[in-house]
């Protein structure tokens, strides 16, 4: 039986001692819970907003899309649905340069063609308000925010797309399911259906989306008018998605993102519990004494173990409590950090499931991680008493020790797995976590051993008495590090990866590398564009012929065929159906490989014109040398057979191709080409596309350097987010070194009395400390540096499978900010003490 | 105890205690004084032998029922104090009675407790910790704590032990007197002749066996 009142009568009187080391460890807990409160309420305020508003999201109850203008077959649905009494808006999508006169620059644009009443649900908010509505009344366009900057125009001013001349008439703020960071990847213009023939720009070659959004007469019927309609409409390759449909990619796609980054609250909170076992242990250590005379004077071992774990649970339930309302408080935060990939906005409320998970999963950590160090308490005889100091007890491996490990490893897989978006990412990420930190608990011992036996014997006193705390009994070695280590670690990872991915862009483009492309040029304007650009190109530009074709026949069968039948290992059907941009050419560039067959010149000639087909997709299609492919180029069909494999780097900034004609045979198909040019950054690039666009309205021109910008906007959002959560990490490291320090500054209170009693001036106390804490930063950033190379270059080589590049400055910059920093917590935490009179504080020392 | 080959402390001891009786152990330095007195307060369990209190034999409980059974019968004073450095003296006093199960009234106790605070001096002290009271004033704490729970038996290791000549002969008249009053049986481990020479019956032990064991008349 358990005595509670006794129980809770001595953790009550034991915390009135301890709370502030109490509250330091509470702060660590409460650090994860914040994190994980805050992102599964996230969640939850995300889940019901996408809910709320799904038909708004769509802007329609049904969505169509396709590759080219419907056939008769989709229009004829489309009428029932009018007939019906519902209704449908067209957009029609495509790339084209926007051109604005006053400034002189150009950008690739999206255009957007809105025909009819689109959106039907929510609405498109403006600036200058309520100018959507009067897009059809005049050659208007509307545009995403960014597009105004990029042309530095301003509303008022005119915009050429292709032939056509437009009135910037505002800019569109918000439009239904869209996600900022869309803005960034194709910045849109707005345009009336009725002002697109005006442009021109619907020519060959130009690749444009064309979207049907429906209403229907009842929006409950999205689903049976989908289901009705299915078979038809893929027979169209057009294709559908309901407003729901919608909703639950949205929630999935959010769903995985919340949850990826609650991985990182995870590890907030993970630490904080490993904080915490470490602090539990400083703390059993010091009360043995404590522990042999309450087990003398006739306490029971449960009695006493109670007491405790108790406390342990106290510090837990503080920790929640503190970090749910911190949480609740980063909640209101979130939504402006993940800003970028919000398609709707996000009214924060207040849930009771996070809220609950939340205090829960905080006190059970901290009671988890207690456990295995409160089981010494076991071990204390009451003999002990008698004695005049307690010998910390030798740990004994029985079946409490085993479950108490066992505990914790269920404890970290559970979570990771109720985190993580898939059981596999979950089972990943528990493994991942129980590896970093062997992996720092071996570094630390390895050394702290290293030091040990590689002692400086000959260094001054002030040397030896600070590097000989680093493993002296009751030392902080193995929290620091495991601290600080960790945050090195999962910061230094993050700035790896996301420089290597960074140096890959700027290598790929930089030095000699093309700088502009020029594509959607016509055949008759080949030569228009050629001398326009090789006036301003550093070295003579390539042009190289681009001819659309799709699959006809594989082997003698039918792609229709081929997709029904199921007897055999289906090849991939998007290889299948895709349409191919294809190329012809005499020879191999730079940037692929032969791997089987040979090149024209060395292959013998064949009875059909041969092709060379790209290693992947020849996977994808189950294809390979000697087979043969026709292709519908534009209503003609061409037999082939395949001659050669290639690999391709696809990383290379080279024009590649999945399939390559050998010279001869299309030369008289439909076709445009693109142009990769070498030009002077800067103004020379600007004047350039500008010169194209003026002269050739349809051709479309991108500055690699805005694909590079792009690029890194994206990822410093996606990085950004990250970041965020990983800093809760950072801080919890930050709290568990100030914790770690809070313990042992009674030890080093003493020693410092002891010291000055003997004789030591107070810089020598001083240096004593700074020596102990460079060392513990020094170790501590090196074996998180350690890792988060390794790391770092695990995820760079097999995840993103890029060359790998040590980003040495940033490595080194780690190392020497981890020890500045470890080094002053350390003596700001420790200050004042080295300046106390010996004799104050032999009487002050209190537990 | 040490690694390796068991080391035997005690050879063929063999004593039995009279109630209210105050015997004093005494012997040089290791000469088994303080293991002798863990076997008999059931700290310890003999490798060979048995040890009773009150007709229960103390090997054939387990550690938590001899922890209730020290609990209900057994006082403690320490040569080091060893009183417990968060708690008050008063809560340090309170202890052994609120482990106790059959809880008395708090009341009845904290009033128990005062009144034992009172009786050695320190009733004006009953809300300091131990490290806010001299070496004297703690043993005093400790010697109220081990009367508090109303003991059959009191065992004293060497309680003056880290205290200066006169302090502990305050300490040593107060146990005495306490002793008498309470009706209690005293075990003391001791170095000190004088201090000895006021028990009942002296038991001189050396290397681990019984040197005499002398029974005064006075």
């Amino acid at each position: 039986m358990i005595d509670w009142t006794f129980l809770v009568r001595m953790a009550r009187r034991d915390i009135r001692a301890s709370w502030r080391q109490i509250m330091v460890y509470a702060g660590a807990i409460s650090l994860g819970v914040a994190a994980l409160v805050a992102i599964s309420s996230f969640r939850g305020d995300v889940t019901a907003a996408l809910h709320r508003e799904s038909r708004a999201l769509l802007g329609a109850d049904v969505e169509m899309w396709g590759r080219n203008p419907y056939g008769d077959s989709v229009l004829a649905i489309l009428d029932s649905v009018r007939a019906g009494g519902g209704d449908v808006s067209f957009v029609t999508s495509f790339a084209s340069m926007a051109y604005a006169p006053r400034t002189g620059f150009t950008r690739l644009v999206e255009v957007r063609a809105v025909d009819g009443g689109f959106p039907f649900y929510g609405a498109i908010s403006t600036e200058p308000e309520g100018r959507w509505h009067a897009l059809a009344e005049a050659p208007r366009v509307l545009v995403d925010p960014s597009v105004l900057i990029y042309l530095d125009a301003a509303v008022g001013d005119t915009m050429r797309l292709g032939d056509a001349a437009f009135v910037i008439d505002g800019s569109v703020t918000q439009a239904p399911g869209q996600m900022g960071i869309r803005a960034a990847i194709g910045p849109r213009v707005y345009i009336s259906a009725a002002y697109l023939e005006a442009t021109n720009l619907m020519r060959f070659g130009s690749l444009a989306r064309y979207t049907a959004m429906l209403k229907l007469e009842d929006a409950a019927n999205a689903e049976r008018f989908v289901r009705l309609n299915g078979p038809a409409l893929d027979a169209a390759r057009i294709g559908y998605a309901t407003a729901s449909e919608r909703e639950q990619d949205l929630r999935s796609w959010f769903d995985t993102l919340t949850r990826f980054l609650g991985l990182l609250g995870l590890t907030a909170l993970l630490l904080g519990g490993l904080a915490t076992g470490s602090a539990v242990h400083v703390f059993v250590r010091r009360k043995l004494t404590t522990v042999a005379i309450l087990r003398c004077i006739g306490a029971r071992q449960h009695t006493v173990f109670g007491i405790y774990l108790l406390q342990a649970a106290l510090m837990g339930v503080s920790g929640a409590v503190l970090g749910v309302s911190l949480g609740l408080l980063v909640q209101r935060m979130l939504p402006s950090v993940l800003a970028d990939f919000l398609p709707l906005a996000v009214t924060p409320s207040i849930q009771l499931g996070p809220i609950v998970s939340g205090l829960g999963i905080g006190t059970w950590i901290a009671v988890v991680f207690a456990l295995l160090p409160l089981l010494e308490i076991r071990e204390v005889a009451p003999l002990q008493a008698l004695r005049h100091s307690v010998d910390p007890p030798r740990r004994r491996y029985d079946w409490m020790t085993i479950g108490a490990h066992g505990l914790i490893l269920a404890t970290v897989t559970g979570l990771s797995m109720s985190q993580a978006p898939r059981v596999d990412a979950g089972l990943a990420f528990a493994g991942a976590i129980v590896i970093t930190t062997i992996a720092l608990w071996a570094t630390a011992r390895t050394l702290r051993g290293t030091v040990r036996r590689f002692f400086p014997h000959r260094a001054p006193y002030v040397m030896r008495q600070g590097l000989a705390n680093l493993y002296r009994p009751q030392n902080q070695t193995m929290p620091v590090i495991l601290a600080v280590g960790f945050g090195i670690f999962l910061l230094g990872t993050l700035h790896i990866v996301q420089r290597n991915i960074l140096d890959q862009l700027a290598f790929e483009t930089g030095g000699d590398q093309p700088n502009l492309v020029v594509f959607d040029i016509q055949p008759d304007q080949v030569d228009g564009v050629r001398s326009i650009v090789t006036a301003a190109s550093t070295a003579p530009p390539s042009i190289t012929p681009i001819v659309p074709a799709r699959l006809a026949q594989i082997n003698g069968r039918s792609i229709a065929e081929i997709v029904d039948d199921s007897s055999e290992p289906m090849p991939q059907r998007w290889a299948l159906r895709r349409e191919y941009r294809n190329t012809y050419r005499d020879t191999l560039v730079d940037s692929e490989e032969l791997l089987e067959g040979a090149w024209w010149d060395a292959a013998p000639p064949a009875d059909l014109p041969r092709i060379s087909i790209e290693e992947e997709v020849a996977a994808d299609l189950r294809v390979g040398l000697g087979d043969r492919i026709a292709w519908d180029v534009q209503g003609v069909l061409i037999e082939t057979v395949i001659t050669s494999v290639r690999r391709v780097d696809w990383a290379r900034f080279e024009l590649n191709f999945f399939v390559v004609f050998e010279p001869g045979v299309l030369e008289s198909a439909p076709m445009t080409f693109v142009a990769l040019a070498q030009v002077p950054p800067g103004t020379a690039v600007a004047t350039t596309q500008r010169d194209i666009v003026r002269r050739y309205a349809n051709v479309a021109t991108i500055d690699v350097s805005t694909i590079q910008a792009t690029l890194r906007r994206l990822l410093r959002s996606v990085s950004v987010a990250i970041q965020f959560m990983a800093l809760f990490s950072i801080a919890c490291g930050i709290v568990v070194l100030l914790g770690a320090v809070a313990t042992t500054r009674l030890q080093r209170l003493r020693e410092s009395v002891l010291l000055k009693t003997l004789g030591a001036r107070i810089p020598q106390v001083r240096s004593i400390l700074a020596v102990e804490y460079i060392a513990l930063g020094l170790l501590a950033s090196v074996s998180g540096t350690a890792l988060a190379v390794v790391g770092g270059w695990g995820a760079v080589t097999l995840l993103f499978e890029l060359p790998f590049r040590l980003p040495t400055a940033a490595v080194a910059g780690w190392i020497v900010a981890g020890t500045v920093a470890t080094t002053l917590v350390g003596l700001v935490g420790n200050r004042g003490l080295v300046r106390r009179p010996p004799l104050a504080i032999l009487r002050a020392i209190t537990e | 105890m040490s690694a390796g080959s068991p080391l035997t402390v005690l050879h063929d001891v063999s004593l039995t205690l009279e109630d209210h009786g105050f015997l004093a152990i005494v012997g040089p330095s290791g000469s088994g004084k303080t293991t002798l007195l863990g076997l008999l307060a059931g700290l310890d369990r003999p490798s060979k032998g048995t040890v009773q209190l009150d007709g229960q034999n103390l090997h054939e409980l387990s550690e938590d029922a001899r922890a209730a059974m020290r609990a209900a019968k057994v006082g403690f004073v320490f040569q080091t104090f060893q009183l417990i450095p968060t708690l008050t003296a008063l809560e340090n006093v309170l202890v052994p009675v609120e482990l106790q199960q059959s809880t008395r009234d708090v009341r009845d106790a904290e009033a128990h407790a005062r009144s034992l605070l009172e009786r050695v001096g320190l009733g004006d002290r009953t809300h300091h910790y131990p490290l806010q009271l001299s070496g004297g004033e703690q043993q005093r704490v400790a010697l109220a704590r081990a009367f508090a729970n109303r003991p059959r038996v009191l065992f004293a290791d060497e309680p003056t032990g880290n205290l200066d000549a006169e302090t502990g002969q305050g300490v040593i008249d107060l146990l005495v007197d306490l002793n008498r009053e309470e009706r209690t049986t005293l075990v003391l481990v001791t170095h000190d002749p004088a201090l000895a020479g006021r028990a009942s019956r002296v038991l001189r032990l050396s290397g681990g066996r019984i040197l005499s064991d002398t029974v005064s008349t006075a």
